[in-house]
């Protein structure tokens, strides 16, 4: 149960539809929730589909009306052919959506609301408003600019820092452009920015190069806890160990654990918990189980993670 | 080398040219801290492409090594984690994920060569089709997340990637030592010799009673081991394997094997072309990195430019001379 207080809002909810399903009269009929997401290609989203299949085993278990079909995909293609096949052959009445990308998943999405199904969309916002009844989603542009107040709240002026971006995406994106905007003004000074992809390998690589090309390196924005990891063997190897701390992203529970044991290397990090895919799940599911209003927009803000709260973060068991 | 033209020379020149590039654009380029660096990270790819050139020279291809790589990593993990609370933290336990890494390597290419050889399926279909469950494996393995190897085990094999001798570190000096075995095999052994028969035309080495089989079978099973030798290597280095673990490298290897003029449709193998073609690789991603030239969204376009550049700086005289 300790997993739940990780988005204390929905497990107050989840608490109220369990006395809701006894107090509510149901009707027997079972309703059946699509959930599609992404498979399972980088740390991030590996815990994504483990908090995804852990929703489903728990409602599924909790609400026996409820059937639950779940499918990755590794690109937009074969995320538009899932949705058209959920809706098609298994006939659902809800879909849970992490679109792979905004545009081409629009359409798809629509036609499923079209039919009359209520539709969830995670994370990545449809290029057209309002199709969606529930939107639930991290806060990108809080990661930046969490990440950069705390650089600048603990740089002097005239420092040197070094940023790691993600996969190029709109995501990646908002996300540096909250940071930059976020240090303007420090007299912080951004050496450069390649992509590591989310990457251990690639950031290794990258961080490698920084560390030849760059005398002077004060502070790594690696944007990723495996990007961080990646990073963090790089300047190891280089014995540059001392001059640099180092803040990831998203906080993988390795990355927490070394928090919680007060890491000079990792001083803090930066919440973006992929179990906000729970969040949606459950939230879906409440409305078909009680009478709970399920629609709006839901934001799971991004938070530092500091010595002090990295308990609340850790989660042992998880693969992230 | 007996006909040293220009077309052999053609990657070499292209090499050369990246490095006068990279010299002049930073001045750390050369320091001995990035030359070390550069050719560590060549050697996991070098050593598969070594392989893959053998491969390819018999008329082959292999397209599952990345997720082999990713798959052989993932079972040294899970065996040296298992293992740990019997044998400790120590020698035994290192020779355990050594002959792991192996052993796995060796029947995954096997499994590779018996598919191709036994069944008579294309290699393409059959390595597409390993390529995908290796890649499924270790992805289950892990539950979707990343295998990491526990920390003081990791703390212990570490210097089989960060270590050496004589200032050189040992990815170095293994991928060295496999070229030398590779050259050697291509050039002066039967089983090259053969490989490059078959190649050319499987029909008249058959009937020239080469055991067309059991030698394509071998080049599966020589790659399977590399692979495994090079997964090795890589575990020390950052202790972890996931479902992107050696992603597209099977792209690199059959790109740094084809512009090391090795003939993509077999029949000729240049073991020491391949290991131009690997270091003309990875010298790119680190020039792109020491050198604000262009914009990172454009590093792929100019990793494909070099790769055709190199490959035509080649063609040229090769086709002339019927090759």
């Amino acid at each position: 149960m300790k997993r739940r207080q990780f988005f204390g809002a929905s497990a107050a909810l989840a608490l109220a539809a369990g006395l809701a399903t006894t107090a509510v009269a149901q009707d027997d009929r079972t309703y059946v929730i699509g959930v599609s997401i992404p498979s399972a290609t980088h740390g991030f989203m590996g815990g994504l589909n483990w908090h995804a299949q852990q929703t489903i085993a728990r409602l599924e278990a909790t609400y026996p009306q409820l059937d639950f079909v779940l499918a990755t995909a590794g690109e937009s293609a074969k995320q538009v052919s899932d949705i058209e096949d959920m809706l098609a052959t298994r006939n659902i009445d809800a879909l849970v959506v992490l679109p792979f990308e905004s545009e081409p998943l629009t359409g798809p999405v629509k036609a499923v609301k079209d039919a009359g199904k209520f539709v969830t969309v995670v994370d990545r916002g449809l290029s057209v408003e309002g199709i969606e009844d529930l939107y639930v989603a991290g806060d990108n542009e809080a990661f930046g600019r969490v990440a950069g107040e705390y650089f600048k709240a603990n740089l002097p002026e005239g420092a040197k820092i070094v940023i790691l971006r993600g996969i190029a995406t709109t995501l990646d994106n908002e996300r540096v452009d909250a940071f930059e905007k976020a240090i303007e003004g420090s007299g912080i000074e951004v050496l450069d920015k390649q992509h590591g992809d989310w990457n251990r390998d690639k950031a290794f690589t990258v961080m490698q190069d920084y560390l030849s090309k760059y005398p002077q390196i004060d502070a790594v924005w690696a944007a990723d806890d495996d990007m961080a990891i990646g990073a963090m063997a790089a300047i190891e190897q280089a014995g540059r160990k001392d001059e640099m701390w180092i803040i990831g992203g998203a906080g993988m529970k390795e990355i927490v654990k070394r928090i919680m044991d007060s890491d000079p290397q990792l001083p803090v990090n930066v919440t973006y918990p992929p179990a906000l895919i729970s969040s949606a799940i459950e939230m879906t599911a409440l409305n078909f189980v009680s009478s709970t209003p399920v629609y709006g927009r839901f934001i799971i803000g991004s938070t530092l993670i500091t010595p002090e709260n990295a308990e609340r973060f850790y989660f042992p068991d998880s693969p992230f | 080398m007996r006909n040293l033209s220009l077309s052999t020379l053609g990657p070499l020149a292209a090499l050369i040219l990246l490095i006068v590039l990279g010299a002049s654009l930073n001045d750390n380029f050369l320091s001995a801290a990035n030359i070390t660096n550069v050719l560590a990270r060549s050697a996991f790819i070098g050593m598969i492409a070594v392989g893959m050139t053998f491969v390819i020279t018999s008329g082959g291809l292999d397209l599952s090594v990345g997720s082999m790589a990713a798959f052989v990593a993932g079972m040294v993990i899970l065996a040296m984690n298992a293992l740990q609370p019997q044998l400790g933290v120590g020698l035994p336990l290192a020779l355990i994920g050594i002959g792991t890494a192996l052993a796995v390597g060796l029947l995954a290419g096997l499994a590779n060569g018996l598919l191709v050889t036994r069944v008579g399926i294309e290699p393409f279909i059959v390595t597409l089709g390993t390529m995908g469950i290796f890649r499924s494996l270790v992805t289950w393995l892990a539950d979707g997340g990343t295998l990491s190897l526990d920390f003081a085990m990791r703390e212990y094999i570490g210097p089989i990637y960060y270590g050496g001798i004589f200032g050189i570190s040992w990815p170095i000096i293994t991928f060295a030592l496999v070229v030398v075995i590779g050259e050697i095999a291509m050039r002066h052994t039967r089983f090259g010799r053969y490989a490059e028969a078959i190649g050319s035309n499987d029909k008249v080495a058959r009937y020239s009673a080469v055991r067309v089989e059991r030698i394509r079978l071998m080049t599966y099973v020589f790659l399977g081991l590399l692979v495994g030798l090079a997964t090795i290597l890589y575990v020390p280095r950052l202790g972890s394997a996931s479902g992107s673990t050696g992603l597209l490298w099977e792209l690199e290897a059959i790109a740094a094997v084809i512009i090391g003029g090795t003939a993509l449709k077999g029949g000729f193998g240049r073991v020491w072309g391949t290991v131009v073609g690997v270091l003309i690789l990875s010298l790119i991603g680190n020039i792109l990195n020491l050198a604000n030239l262009v914009s990172p969204y454009l590093n792929g376009a100019i990793q494909g430019v070099i790769i055709v550049l190199a490959v035509v700086l080649q063609r040229k005289k090769t086709s002339a001379e019927g090759r």
